[in-house]
């Protein structure tokens, strides 16, 4: 549907996209996930025909975005950072101009405009001019503008920003519903957000594609094994004996607290993680000793997220790794 | 293009612009009628447009200094570039509303000569082709307010600039006077312009190469030109500026002549700076 290759944008000597490649697959929520100038909007800009590259390729369906414009266009509607609106007009006459621009004409023109009104829900705003409209609605004005000419793609940058918690949630419902009829990309810097909407995500840190992937995939393949934290009044030996006897436990780190316990910090390589807490519950009851205390430390993409944007990627990463060994 | 020129007319009348620059351009021709036509009891209309056209001093950057720059800074450009048109389309359907929202006003004053031709002898053909001729101007100076206006992000610098830039152009034969017509004085303005020139140049294209190769070729151009017939400098400088005055060119109507070479010149003037305008918006696309 859309593949990007080796995209690169500098900004004199500032490299806000670097060698940026992947594929984008109809039918699809992909969340770009990233931190506040990791290059989502320069790459969105770039994506949608607003802002030219440095280097690379752009192809939505086929036709370069550079080369043939005007066919790759059609096939998105982009909201970008701020909604561009006419505060002076009306919701109504402003999509009747961005339809028009589309190509759209007539009736097909009509039924559109009232689809996508219906669709994002402002027919109680529709004569309102945009001045007077909250954030929320003029985010929702914004959304129209995209699905106007009926788009395979729609992009929208950063669109629950500057949002009150409800309008968050009606704006990420849209966007749930806008996924069952086009392959939307929309990029956020919060990460639950990314995680409760898409299906696909793609976390970019400075300027390069660290993560590619769904986010349950992510996580498992990202994360530090799931950890299980132990509190118990039995001996450090029996403890560790014990612990030696349960499958999937890949490592164990037994302390004496001040108190007298005995806290253990168990690893595990094991998909269910209730699984091994369980044979762990069932070891110590065979044995007739007291868990006093169990919790589970589940790892989620949040970290994988702060692990990546902060180190700048997995590569840097374990050459990092590799220089402390040498 | 035909949805930006809907979509600009109607932004006009939502606001109080039109109505600002028709009312601003009626009254004044109103008022040079009413002083020539009336209380002097001249019969040619055309004295009244030689009169009025110091109004476009004012009330071109009124109309024009926001059709660019506003769009750039509630960032509704960014929609502009992500539809399927065309930065010309853009700027063509800006360029024919305002032509429109200019029209309207000038319809009006079409009437004026109808109405004082029943009261005595008014030379219609020169009233007429002169009121062609004050129209064909006002685009070319709303060409030239389109492609201020696209340099800003600012309507107030935008309209400060473009009053003086028409103002500068006003009196540019009056000022000619004044200048030195030497061959070396003529040269050294010249030198300033190239500067100005190198950069605008840098400025619109941000490579360094390019505007100081362009500035040092014009350089040495002029150089090698004055050491071998200076005499060619002799007088250029006021030459070029009643050359370039608009304005001057319309009084050639109100004579009584209908100038085939002004109106090329005017049109090659619009076109011209229309032209610049797509550039300096398409330029954004690649800062």
């Amino acid at each position: 549907m859309i593949s990007v290759e080796h995209l690169t944008k500098c900004y004199g000597d500032f490299m806000a996209v670097e060698d940026l490649s992947f594929e984008i697959d109809e039918g699809h929520v992909y969340g770009f996930l990233g931190p506040n100038g990791a290059g989502k909007s320069t790459t969105m800009n770039i994506m949608t025909g607003c802002l030219s590259a440095t280097a690379g390729h752009v192809r939505i369906d086929g036709h370069d975005i550079f080369e043939e414009p005007d066919k790759a266009k059609k096939l998105i509607g982009y909201l970008p950072e701020q909604p561009p609106l006419y505060m002076a007009e009306t919701p109504v006459e402003y999509l009747r101009f961005v339809g028009e621009a589309k190509g759209l004409r007539g009736a097909e023109l009509k039924a559109q405009i009232e689809d996508v009104i219906r669709q994002t829900k402002i027919e109680d705003v529709r004569n309102r001019r945009i001045q007077a409209l909250s954030k929320g609605y003029r985010q929702r004005v914004g959304i129209a503008q995209a699905l106007l000419g009926n788009p395979k793609v729609i992009v929208l940058d950063e669109p629950t920003v500057g949002l009150d918690p409800i309008q968050i949630i009606e704006i990420r419902a849209l966007i749930k519903e806008l996924g069952q009829n086009h392959t939307v990309i929309f990029s956020s810097h919060i990460l639950s957000e990314v995680q409760t909407i898409c299906d696909q995500i793609l976390i970019i840190a400075k300027g390069k594609l660290v993560a590619f992937g769904e986010p349950q995939q992510l996580e498992k393949r990202l994360l530090a094994p799931n950890e299980i934290m132990i509190t118990t009044d039995a001996g450090k030996e029996e403890v560790k004996i014990l612990l030696s006897g349960v499958g999937h436990v890949t490592a164990a780190e037994i302390k004496e607290t001040d108190g007298g316990l005995v806290t253990a910090c168990l690893k595990t390589d094991h998909d269910d993680i209730y699984a091994v807490s369980r044979a762990v519950f069932e070891a110590f009851a065979a044995n007739k000793l007291a868990l006093l205390e169990m919790s589970l430390k589940k790892a989620n993409l949040e970290d994988v997220f702060l692990e990546l944007t902060e180190s700048g990627g997995p590569d840097e990463k374990i050459s990092e790794e590799e220089k402390k060994t040498k | 293009m035909i949805a930006v020129l809907k979509h600009e007319l109607r932004l006009y009348f939502h606001s109080l612009t039109a109505y600002v620059f028709g009312a601003f351009l009626l009254a004044f021709v109103g008022i040079g009628a009413m002083l020539y036509n009336i209380q002097a009891a001249v019969s040619n209309f055309e004295y009244v447009l030689s009169f009025g056209c110091l109004v476009f001093v004012v009330i071109v950057p009124i109309l024009t200094m926001r059709v660019i720059a506003e769009e750039r800074k509630q960032k509704t450009d960014q929609l502009l570039y992500a539809l399927p048109i065309t930065t010309t389309q853009v700027i063509v359907g800006k360029y024919l509303a305002l032509l429109i929202v200019y029209l309207i006003p000038l319809c009006l004053i079409c009437f004026y000569p109808l109405i004082f031709s029943k009261y005595g002898d008014v030379y219609l053909l020169t009233s007429y082709g002169s009121i062609l001729a004050f129209f064909i101007m006002g685009a070319a100076l709303i060409a030239l307010g389109v492609f201020i206006s696209s340099l800003t992000d600012n309507q107030g610098f935008a309209a400060g600039i473009g009053i003086a830039v028409i103002l500068l152009n006003y009196y540019s034969v009056s000022l000619s006077e004044y200048i030195s017509s030497t061959a070396f004085g003529s040269v050294v303005v010249i030198y300033v312009l190239i500067l100005v020139l190198g950069v605008v140049i840098r400025h619109l294209t941000r490579n360094d190469t390019l505007a100081y190769g362009i500035g040092f070729a014009l350089f040495a151009v002029t150089i090698v030109t004055y050491y071998l017939d200076s005499s060619k400098f002799e007088g250029l400088l006021p030459k070029i500026m009643t050359k370039l005055s608009l304005f001057e060119r319309f009084y050639v109507f109100v004579n009584g002549v209908f100038d085939m070479t002004a109106v090329v010149y005017y049109i090659t003037f619009a076109v011209f700076f229309l032209f610049l305008s797509v550039q300096s918006l398409e330029k954004r696309r690649y800062n």
